[in-house]
């Protein structure tokens, strides 16, 4: 076993360590935290109220001076992890443990939740199990080039140890014999098994940044927020990540749209709330009250690819709208992939889509025929079965990446829709500059239709906030 | 000028004294936001303690409490100041000889004058802890007026010209997060954010709110809440709900905790159907039996 880490004693001079919070606060921009020479400042300020000895502390006082919003912090703690902590110098125990017994161990201390055997327990795996192309064999003091390929691996580890096999024997080590416990144990376990598998990765990374110097693995190895991760490339944790950040997100939406109309208001003096307010000033009518005026909701149509390449985004858009129908008069939607089939009835107003709702969807309705994405089909059929969805206060939102496998794109479809609505936009998960390669369309049809790249939720955002109806 | 706390250790030690356990990112943001003197911007979902932090550091340093509750439509005059008009015209009435000139003199001073929370903490010559809540319910343009009162500490009252702080107050400003604060207000603030605490923080919070509880109960009590917040819900149970649910128990008089009695004391934690569903499948709970509540 390894003894306790003995980190960030030594007390570097003043001047490295302003040299370091800058170089620290130019990587944090480069990853899209956004923190001013004055936020720098605070933080060098409660560097020297708080002191280097307690590095939690530090860095919690650092995340209060350089942060601005929710969903930075992770980004925030990986880079802070690499810059202001060292890592002990791996130590090979002089008899390996077998991995049997290492498992045993991992399972002991995630069972009791005891925080300082799980962070040794982290080191110990990586040291025994993780080490690639020669690193840790007691030469790792001189930096080692990136050609020579020796580094740390949280993979390598992980897939000797499969800590996935483990959870069982962890909820039976947490005592608990009602049914209640069993359940409850095992969501807990799962969670302690990520935290120890985090504790892997950053153990990782500190070390191959000691073996590759700081900055390499600091532009390369650290993972982005959540908001910015694009939506085709997303993984199962990143989705579940992002699908926390859309619901507030709509919430946001609502509020904003609700305050615009309210805001709108103009026109006639409503005599009975004007002359009571005017009370207040002695009887002189001084600031007139304003009828509010009635507002016809608008209603939304929604046309979504379900084609394998794109589901991960139509569910959050889905969802999104889902949750905007409150919003609007009426909402239908729509899905195709080579031929179109109304949506609507698969959810449930006030409750948001559950994931996997895309996948249901297509094996529940007639979406599909084929099973390869064709919008010039697509668009034909709705404009064959559903065009009096449209109508002149009717907002069409099409989202797809308008890839077509080189099929007709059927623009006089398209066109026949964005003349019968009010508006008509478009919202492509793919980024802009390869609208025009391979089989997408999407150069064509963004000459008759508003198109918008919208790659991550922080885009997302952003166009719906702008499509909203004023 | 006297700042607030001396260290972070005097801040976890004097705040739990108060009632509060913070965390230590807590206890670090709210030792620096006394030490540089800027006001502390907190979010985090709805429920974690964000004002009972306000209250908890007012009482801790034993100054007055001057809370701006915002709301959507709050303006100037509700937030910062306001002519009393009506007393104004009473006066004028009342004097209908005097000259323009000494009139106009005599209704605009302090004594017509109606203090709001903002001018009121800036002229409060006690320590004094500021907390605007809910900052993102309010409109964008109370943001505008801010900047100068958490800036510079002072207020710009044309008729009576600038005032400042005697002491500079503590500013607490907490959001919900339904929107997103201007880039100008959150640069002057610092920021923090609460999020659900960790297993060991929330028994010994559960423990000093509702000491009541069974001491066997409290670790059980805790995990199911913290397994709720795994699943997907639409509004995970945060603090305030685990300590409801603490005293409902109590009041049940369980003694251990079962799927039964957990199913039946659901709504305490959860406040959706969609949500009620979820954590009955995941979570197994049998269906819910008449007489079955302890």
């Amino acid at each position: 076993m390894t003894t306790r880490s003995t980190r960030g004693t030594a007390q570097p001079p003043a001047d490295a360590m302003t040299d370091r919070l800058v170089e620290f606060v130019g990587l944090l921009r480069d990853h899209g935290i956004a923190a001013g020479p004055s936020e720098t400042i605070d933080a060098a300020e409660a560097m020297l109220a708080l002191g280097l000895a307690d590095r939690n502390r530090l860095r919690s006082g650092m995340a209060a001076c350089l942060l601005r919003r929710n969903g930075q912090r992770a980004v925030f703690d990986q880079l802070f992890d690499l810059y202001f902590l060292t890592p002990d110098q791996p130590q090979l125990s002089s008899t390996p443990e077998s991995i049997d017994a290492l498992r045993d161990r991992v399972v002991s201390a995630l069972a009791q939740d005891d925080r300082a055997a799980t962070a040794d327990l982290a080191r110990q795996a990586l040291t025994e199990l993780g080490a690639y192309g020669g690193a840790g064999t007691g030469q790792t003091s001189a930096p080692v080039t990136t050609a020579s390929g020796a580094g740390w691996s949280s993979y390598l580890t992980m897939k000797s140890l499969r800590p996935e096999d483990l959870i069982a024997r962890i909820v039976a080590g947490m005592g608990g014999n009602s049914d209640l416990d069993t359940t409850v144990h095992t969501i807990e376990a799962n969670r302690r098994l990520n935290a120890f598998r985090t504790a892997v990765q950053t153990e990782a990374r500190l070390r191959s940044a000691q073996l590759r110097g700081t900055e390499y693995i600091a532009r390369r190895g650290v993972q982005s927020s959540t908001d910015q991760v694009d939506f085709l490339g997303a993984r199962e944790q990143d989705l579940a990540e992002m699908r926390r950040l859309v619901n507030p997100l709509a919430r946001k939406l609502a509020t904003r749209l609700a305050a615009r109309r309210r805001k709108s208001v103009r026109g006639q003096i409503d005599m009975r709330r004007t002359l009571r307010r005017s009370m207040a000033t002695g009887g002189v009518p001084i600031a007139p009250v304003l009828r509010a005026r009635k507002h016809g909701r608008p209603d939304l149509v929604v046309l979504a690819d379900l084609s394998g390449s794109v589901t991960g985004f139509a569910e959050f858009t889905l969802q999104l709208v889902q949750a905007l129908q409150d919003q609007f008069n009426k909402v239908r939607s729509f899905g195709f992939i080579d031929t179109c089939d109304e949506i609507t009835s698969f959810f449930t107003p006030g409750e948001p889509p559950t994931p996997g709702t895309a996948a249901r969807i297509v094996r529940n309705s007639n979406v599909a025929r084929f099973g390869s994405s064709n919008y010039g089909e697509a668009l034909q059929g709705f404009v064959d079965n559903y065009l009096d969805a449209l109508g002149p206060r009717t907002s069409l939102l099409i989202l797809g990446d308008a890839r077509t496998n080189r099929t007709d794109p059927n623009l006089a479809a398209l066109q026949a829709m964005s003349d019968r609505a009010k508006h008509a936009y478009w919202l492509n998960p793919e980024p802009s500059r390869s609208w025009s390669t391979g089989d997408s369309a999407a150069d064509v049809y963004a000459e008759r239709i508003t198109m918008h790249e919208c790659r991550n939720v922080k885009q997302l955002a952003e166009v719906i906030a702008r499509l909203l109806p004023t | 000028m006297s700042k607030f706390f001396g260290s972070v250790d005097d801040v976890t030690r004097r705040l739990t004294d108060a009632g509060y356990l913070p965390s230590t990112d807590i206890a670090t943001a709210v030792f620096l936001a006394g030490h540089l003197g800027k006001p502390l911007l907190i979010e985090g979902p709805a429920g974690v303690g964000k004002t009972e932090l306000a209250k908890a550091i007012a009482t801790a340093t034993t100054s007055d409490l001057v809370r701006l509750q915002c709301y959507e439509g709050i303006d100037e005059a509700r937030a910062l100041y306001e002519w009393n008009h009506a007393k104004q015209l009473l006066r004028i009435t009342a004097t209908d000889n005097e000259g323009w000139d000494s009139t106009r003199d005599h209704v605009f001073t302090e004594e017509f004058l109606l203090q709001r929370p903002l001018l009121a903490a800036i002229r409060n010559p006690h320590s004094t802890v500021l907390l605007i809540d809910e900052l993102d319910k309010a409109d964008v343009e109370l943001e505008g007026l801010l900047l100068e009162v958490l800036g510079d500490f002072q207020i710009s009252i044309p008729e009576l010209g600038t005032v400042t702080a005697l002491r500079k107050p503590f500013v607490i400003v907490t959001s919900n997060a339904n929107r997103e604060l201007s880039e100008a207000l959150k640069r002057r603030c610092l920021y923090l954010h609460i999020d659900y605490p960790t297993a060991e923080l929330e028994r010994a919070i559960v423990r000093l709110k509702v000491p009541e509880l069974d001491e066997t109960l409290g670790e059980p009590v805790v995990r199911v809440v913290g397994a709720l917040r795994e699943l997907s819900l639409r509004k995970a149970p945060s603090i305030a709900e685990t300590v409801d649910w603490a005293r409902t128990l109590v009041a049940l008089r369980a003694r251990n905790l079962t799927g039964a009695v957990v199913r039946s004391t659901l709504g305490v934690l959860l406040k959706y159907q969609a949500d009620h569903r979820i954590a009955i499948e995941r979570l197994e709970l049998p269906e819910a039996r008449e007489g079955q509540a302890s």
